[in-house]
């Protein structure tokens, strides 16, 4: 006789692969627009970025001995290895992305016991890794030369550019946040610093230098919009996450701004919507509740904005959700819904209510 | 105390009643809801009631033989008053309500009792339970029966004494004697009655056809039970998706204090907890009772029954069941006396289109498996579903990935993601901490989960697990007082030895030491 299932007999058709492959297709519009806008090198760092981390994956899952096909078919080291692709010059040498992706899926994910057990964010510490240990590859930054335009590279100059580590010559660009705090440390103030670098409708159509596939804030905005519709994300943490950064900067532009940049310079530029929409909405490192992703969320993106604006570093969400996956288990430990029939404390409630 | 109660709409002539619906809401919820409360959570199963919803309720052919349970309520089984050979006629009381929570069984027709003894039951683990076996001769001769002409006449005690002459339970699915309801809300001062006719299961349609096809005596039997309870207000709350019930009960109940709302559809608005909170806003205290909030809930069937056996005397035998399922050739709804086995539903039904991956019965989201078609319909039986596997959509479970799908799904406000995780560590206590207890086993985390983790069977067992340590306690405490009493009469009875051979002791020494007293007296006398 079959064994004796348990209710519900019934299930919502849908799997965690389901729900990983959708995060993959909103995050391909940004990403295919910044294959266009950065060329061959960036499609060949996004391969080795997917191609490490399958082989990260299954080395990790055959040294553990658990059955190697389930985790890779379920998507979730695909998309960490997108997410971190996305995340870096498009121009980066071969084994940044190589040891990236190794470090994301093996230290990252599979040492704390694989899919659901991490505590950080893989891509995002991945990234605050490489960062610290190779600030030079992680902070060279190319002028978008769109495939076919005259600047672009070839396909044999890209292979040369990623897997040889030919150096770039008048390519070299600097991202926006680091060319502002360059300039902050020469004693420029905001407004000349600004001047010539800043369009906004190049921040959000992505026009400019920066990494692999985080520019275009709009068609990132789209995909965390299509999540959303397709109710694999909720708004709370991406919206906190903008609040976040967005408020801090609005206050301190009013008071001073030649020293402090509005909301939407910080909205537009480095990672911040690729963060809230595809980085804080991870759900493995992000609170149960809603009222908890809020919270996360803002933490996210206040830090973000106090790391960019009196932090070293140019960047801030990658450090950002670091720490604050630290404050996930506290904030789950504080923020629980009230149970039915009981007050926020868990004591029942009065009878004739 | 008598005087200074309101006037209570169902004790008198319909004419007056007045439609109240208690007004405690914010404007915003009004505003937001169309009056009515927000259900936190929830889920929408794909509904598939489409199978079987358009289909009048057909009486099934009266089978060979009907196997009644001698349980089909929450508490003690009923004991027989009948023997092997005896004839019994339609309505014949069979076995009598034992103990304080308990319900009457009745002849579901008239026959010979064929065999009083065990048959599997209809439950997963299919083990025989103590079943009166009725051949049926045929005839379904109904016992002689009162017929009421005014039931709004009667004492309302005798309402309560009536639906427990009649083996009442709730049709719902708890299958709680109605009576006792009855009686305990009476006692506690319910001011609403909330009928039940929810029906958030998917696949199951059977409420819905009985609110179509009889809603007059539905209405009158919900009258009957507000006035068994003295309320204030009677309210109606059916799903927004079956509009003809919702316009077949309306129309039955112009003219009287029985209101009918439409309410959104959302799984699990049926359970009593939901429907209380969306009707009026209301909680129930953790641990409590509807009535501790003044409040009592009965199924729409369940009204029904009462009013067939207010006005005609008539015991519950029989229910509406829905067969249905993507692997039935013809879904419909039976008329199915109690005791007839489910095979023969299933064969009145066409048999099987396709192969059935589960037979449920009951509804997919809380039924249960069952794999013996022998086994009977009984008062709880609500659906008999042959399921598909494609239907059913279930995979094998994953890894969790905290995506809090089902903290978003849970009714009650838990955190099922949490809960699993303590349990796997065995961690009962930690998972208690996070509101196992509170748990309704609804199946909407289950339901929604994408890496398809058992949850509620988690839960199951994790509550099963807490009761058996419960009882160990209760056991382990019991042989501990009765040790203590053991050691506590041997240390009694020797004391009271010691002390009653001190007491011998001391008066052998009185009365030796008298004897000499005496003697040395008589010598100093002699001497």
């Amino acid at each position: 006789m079959n064994p004796i299932a348990h209710s519900p007999h019934a299930h919502a058709p849908v799997s965690i692969g389901k729900v990983m492959g959708t995060v993959l297709l909103a995050l391909t519009p940004a990403t295919l627009f910044g294959f266009w806008l950065y060329g061959w090198p960036a499609i060949n760092l996004w391969a080795v970025s997917l191609l490490a981390a399958i082989a990260g994956e299954a080395f990790a899952v055959r040294l553990q001995g658990r059955a190697l096909r389930p985790v890779l078919l379920d998507g979730s080291g695909i998309l960490t290895a997108w997410l971190l692709a996305i995340s870096l010059p498009p121009f980066a040498p071969w084994w940044i992305a190589a040891l990236g992706s190794l470090f994301a899926v093996v230290i990252g994910k599979q040492v704390f016991g694989g899919l659901g057990q991490n505590v950080f964010n893989p891509a995002m510490a991945a990234r605050v890794m490489l960062l610290i240990s190779f600030p030079l590859e992680m902070t060279t930054w190319v002028a978008p030369a769109p495939l076919g335009s005259a600047h672009a590279p070839g396909w044999l100059d890209s292979l040369r550019i990623t897997f040889m580590s030919q150096p770039l010559d008048g390519m070299a660009s600097a991202s926006l946040l680091g060319h502002v705090k360059t300039e902050f440390t020469r004693g420029v103030g905001l407004d000349q610093a600004l001047v010539g670098y800043y369009a906004p409708l190049d921040a959000l159509w992505g026009s400019r230098a920066g990494s692999l596939g985080e520019t275009a804030a709009l068609l990132i905005l789209l995909g965390g919009l299509f999540l959303i519709a397709r109710r694999i994300i909720t708004w709370h943490a991406p919206v906190a996450m903008l609040l976040g950064a967005a408020v801090p900067a609005l206050v301190f532009n009013a008071v001073d701004g030649s020293h402090y940049a509005g909301p939407m310079y910080h909205l537009l530029s480095g990672g911040l919507m690729l963060g809230a929409f595809f980085i804080v909405t991870d759900p493995v490192t992000s609170p149960n509740t809603a009222t908890g992703q809020l919270i996360f969320g803002f933490g996210c993106g206040l830090m973000t904005w106090i790391i960019r604006t009196w932090g070293g570093y140019p960047e801030g969400v990658a450090f950002a959700v670091m720490i604050m996956n630290t404050v996930t288990p506290l904030i789950d430990q504080y923020v629980k819904p009230r149970i039915y029939g009981r007050d926020r404390k868990g004591a029942a409630l009065a009878a004739k209510g | 105390m008598l005087n200074s109660r309101p006037v209570r709409p169902f004790s008198l002539n319909q004419s007056k009643e007045p439609a109240v619906l208690a007004q405690r809401r914010s404007w915003f919820d009004r505003v937001a809801t169309n009056g009515l409360f927000k259900l936190r959570g929830g889920v929408h199963p794909e509904g598939r009631k489409d199978l079987s919803a358009e289909r009048d309720i057909r009486v099934l052919p009266l089978p060979k033989k009907l196997f009644v349970p001698l349980q089909q309520h929450i508490g003690a089984p009923a004991t027989p008053v009948v023997k092997v050979g005896e004839r019994v006629l339609k309505g014949q009381l069979l076995a009598a309500a034992q103990g304080a929570v308990s319900s009457s069984v009745h002849a579901p027709t008239s026959g010979v009792i064929a065999a009083l003894g065990d048959f599997p039951a209809p439950h997963p683990s299919g083990l025989p339970v103590p079943t009166i076996t009725l051949e049926s001769d045929g005839a379904d001769k109904w016992i002689a029966t009162e017929t009421v002409a005014d039931p709004f006449a009667l004492p309302p005690e005798d309402i309560a004494a009536r639906v427990a002459a009649a083996g009442i339970v709730g049709l719902g699915g708890a299958t709680f004697p109605a009576a006792l309801k009855l009686n305990l809300s009476r006692s506690s001062g319910v001011q609403t009655l909330i009928m039940n006719g929810g029906e958030c299961e998917p696949y199951l349609t059977c409420d819905d056809r009985i609110m179509r096809e009889r809603a007059a005596q539905i209405v009158e039997g919900i009258r009957l039970i507000a006035m068994a309870v003295d309320a204030q207000e009677a309210l109606v709350g059916i799903e927004d998706n079956k509009p003809e019930a919702v316009a077949a009960m309306r129309a039955a109940a112009q003219g009287t204090a029985v209101k009918v709302v439409a309410m959104p559809s959302m799984y699990p608005m049926g359970s009593e907890k939901q429907i209380i909170q969306v009707l009026t806003g209301k909680e129930i205290p953790a641990g409590g009772r509807p009535a501790d909030i003044g409040v009592l809930v009965h199924n729409v069937a369940t009204a029904f029954a009462v009013q067939q056996a207010i006005r005609h005397g008539r015991p519950l035998v029989s229910r509406i069941v829905t067969i249905s399922g993507a692997a039935i050739r013809t879904a419909c709804n039976v008329e199915a006396l109690v005791g007839t086995p489910v095979q023969e539903l299933i064969e009145f039904a066409g048999g099987y289109a396709q192969p059935a991956a589960r037979l449920v019965l009951g509804g997919p989201m809380m039924g249960q498996q069952f794999t013996n078609t022998g086994v009977p319909v009984v008062k709880g039986t609500s659906g008999v579903l042959a399921l598909t596997a494609s239907e059913i959509g279930q995979a094998e479970a994953s890894p969790c990935i905290r995506c809090s799908t089902c903290v978003r799904a849970c009714p009650v406000g838990l955190l099922p993601l949490e809960m699993a995780s303590r349990i796997r560590a065995s961690d009962l206590a930690g998972a208690v901490a996070f509101g196992l207890k509170d748990c309704i086993a609804c199946g909407s985390c289950s339901y929604v989960c994408p890496a398809h983790i058992p949850l509620v069977h988690y839960f199951n067992y994790a509550k099963g697990d807490l009761a058996a340590q419960e009882r160990a306690r209760l056991k382990q405490e019991a042989t501990r007082k009765l040790a203590d009493a053991r050691s506590e009469r041997i240390a009694r009875i020797e004391r009271e030895r010691a002390e009653a051979a001190a007491r011998r002791k001391a008066a052998r020494e009185a009365k030796e030491r008298a004897a000499k007293e005496a003697a040395a007296k008589a010598a100093t006398e002699a001497a």
